[in-house]
C-alpha cells in the first residue's frame, strides 16, 4: 500500500514533463539487426509520441532522418548504446550504465523494447522508476521465449509473445499474452 | 548482383563456402557478400567481393541493386527482403554445428517457406541447386508484398496501452 503510494508520487514527479507538455514520451530500444528491424514495424502505435530510440548501431539514425524529413515530422531523438552479448560481462555493464543515463535524460512515461540486453535493461530500470514497459518477444522465438524476454516478465506490464502456443507455457502466471505478430 | 548476408554475430562458413563455390564455377555471376566475423576456421571466399561488416546505409544499397539475396535465417535479412520486394534464399543456422546458439532459425526458416519470393535451403547442396536454377527463375518468380508494419492487432494493442498510460 505505501509502496504504491511512493511509487505513484515518483512517477509524478519523474514525469511532471507530461503535465506540461501533454504529450506522451516513449523510449523504442532494441538492439541493432533483426530485433530493431521488428521493433521499426511497431512505430505507428507511437505515432504522435515524443519518441527516444535507443540501439547498438550509430549509423541506425539515417533511417530516422529519411523518414522524418519524407512525412514531415520532427527527427525523434535518437542514442547508441554498446553491443555487448551475453558472455560480455563488462560491456554489458558499460550498456547498463549508458541506458541508465539516458532514461534519466529522458524521462520516458512508457517503454517498449523486442530485445535483446538493451531492452531488458531498460524495462528493469524503466519500472524502478515508475515506467509503463512494453516487451514484445521477438518472432524468432518460436519455441521458447528469449532468455532476456524470459526474465524481463516481473518488469513488463505488457508482456507479448508472437507465438499464441506459447501463452501455454506461461507456468508462473506472469501474463503473457499474444496479439499478433509483426509479420 | 546477389547480395549474401549472415548477420554480425556469428560466422556462417557451410553457407559462405557454399556460394564461393558456386561462384568458381558460374564467373559470370557478380556477389557480393556481408560475412560477419571470422570464425575459427578462418574461412575467406575468394570468388567475389565481401565484408565482415557493412553499416546500415550500405546494406540498404546492396538489398536496393541486388537481384536476389542469399540469406541466414534471420528475421532481419528476410523482413527486409520481403518489405524491399526481393526474392530470397535462405538456410538456418544449427546450433549442432556451432552456427548459433540454438536452432530457433530452422522453425524461422520453415515458417517462411511459406511465403512467395522466400526459397529455402535445408543444407550447403541445397543452395546450390537452387542458385543453379536461379538463371531460369529470375524472369517467373514470384514475391509477396508486405506492408512496412506489424499486423493492425498488435499496433493497436500496443497503442492503446501507450494511450492509456
Amino acid at each position: 500500500m505505501v509502496d504504491s503510494k511512493i511509487k505513484k508520487l515518483l512517477n509524478i514527479i519523474f514525469h511532471n514533463s507530461k503535465y506540461l507538455s501533454g504529450e506522451i514520451t516513449l523510449l523504442a530500444i532494441a538492439s541493432a539487426g533483426g530485433h530493431w528491424v521488428e521493433l521499426r514495424r511497431l512505430r505507428p502505435a507511437w505515432k504522435g509520441c515524443k519518441v527516444t530510440y535507443v540501439s547498438t548501431s550509430a549509423n541506425r539514425k539515417e533511417e530516422l532522418i529519411k523518414e522524418a524529413k519524407k512525412n514531415q515530422m520532427d527527427i525523434p531523438q535518437y542514442y547508441t548504446v554498446i553491443e555487448a552479448s551475453r558472455w560480455e560481462k563488462a560491456k554489458l555493464l558499460r550498456q547498463f550504465v549508458q541506458i541508465f543515463i539516458i532514461i534519466l535524460r529522458t524521462r520516458p512515461q512508457v517503454i517498449i523494447s523486442t530485445g535483446a540486453a538493451p531492452g531488458f535493461f531498460a524495462l528493469k530500470i524503466g519500472k524502478l522508476l515508475g515506467a509503463q514497459t512494453i516487451w514484445v518477444d521477438s518472432i524468432a522465438n518460436a519455441r521458447e521465449l528469449s532468455l532476456s524476454g524470459e526474465k524481463v516478465a516481473s518488469s513488463a506490464d505488457l508482456w507479448l509473445t508472437q507465438w499464441e502456443h506459447l501463452v501455454e507455457k506461461d507456468i508462473k502466471k506472469m501474463q503473457l499474452r499474444y496479439e499478433g505478430k509483426i509479420i | 548482383m546477389i547480395f549474401l548476408t549472415v548477420g554480425s554475430e556469428l560466422p556462417f562458413t557451410r553457407l559462405v563456402k557454399a556460394v564461393d563455390q558456386w561462384c568458381g564455377i558460374n564467373k559470370q555471376q557478380k556477389v557480393f557478400a556481408q560475412i560477419g566475423p571470422s570464425g575459427s576456421d578462418g574461412y575467406r571466399p575468394i570468388n567475389f567481393e565481401w565484408e565482415e561488416f557493412v553499416s546500415p546505409r550500405e546494406y540498404h544499397q546492396k538489398y536496393n541493386q541486388a537481384e536476389l539475396i542469399i540469406a541466414h535465417a534471420g528475421m532481419g535479412s528476410i523482413i527486409t527482403a520481403l518489405e524491399m520486394s526481393k526474392p530470397i534464399f535462405i538456410m538456418a543456422r544449427l546450433a549442432a554445428l556451432h552456427e548459433a546458439r540454438n536452432d530457433h532459425q530452422v522453425a524461422t526458416a520453415n515458417r517462411f517457406s511459406e511465403r512467395k519470393g522466400v526459397i529455402v535451403a535445408d543444407d550447403e547442396c541445397a543452395i546450390v541447386e537452387i542458385l543453379d536454377q536461379w538463371d531460369n527463375a529470375r524472369e517467373t518468380v514470384e514475391i509477396d508484398k508486405v506492408e512496412p508494419y506489424a499486423e493492425e492487432r498488435l499496433i493497436r494493442t500496443i497503442r492503446e496501452f501507450i494511450l492509456s498510460s
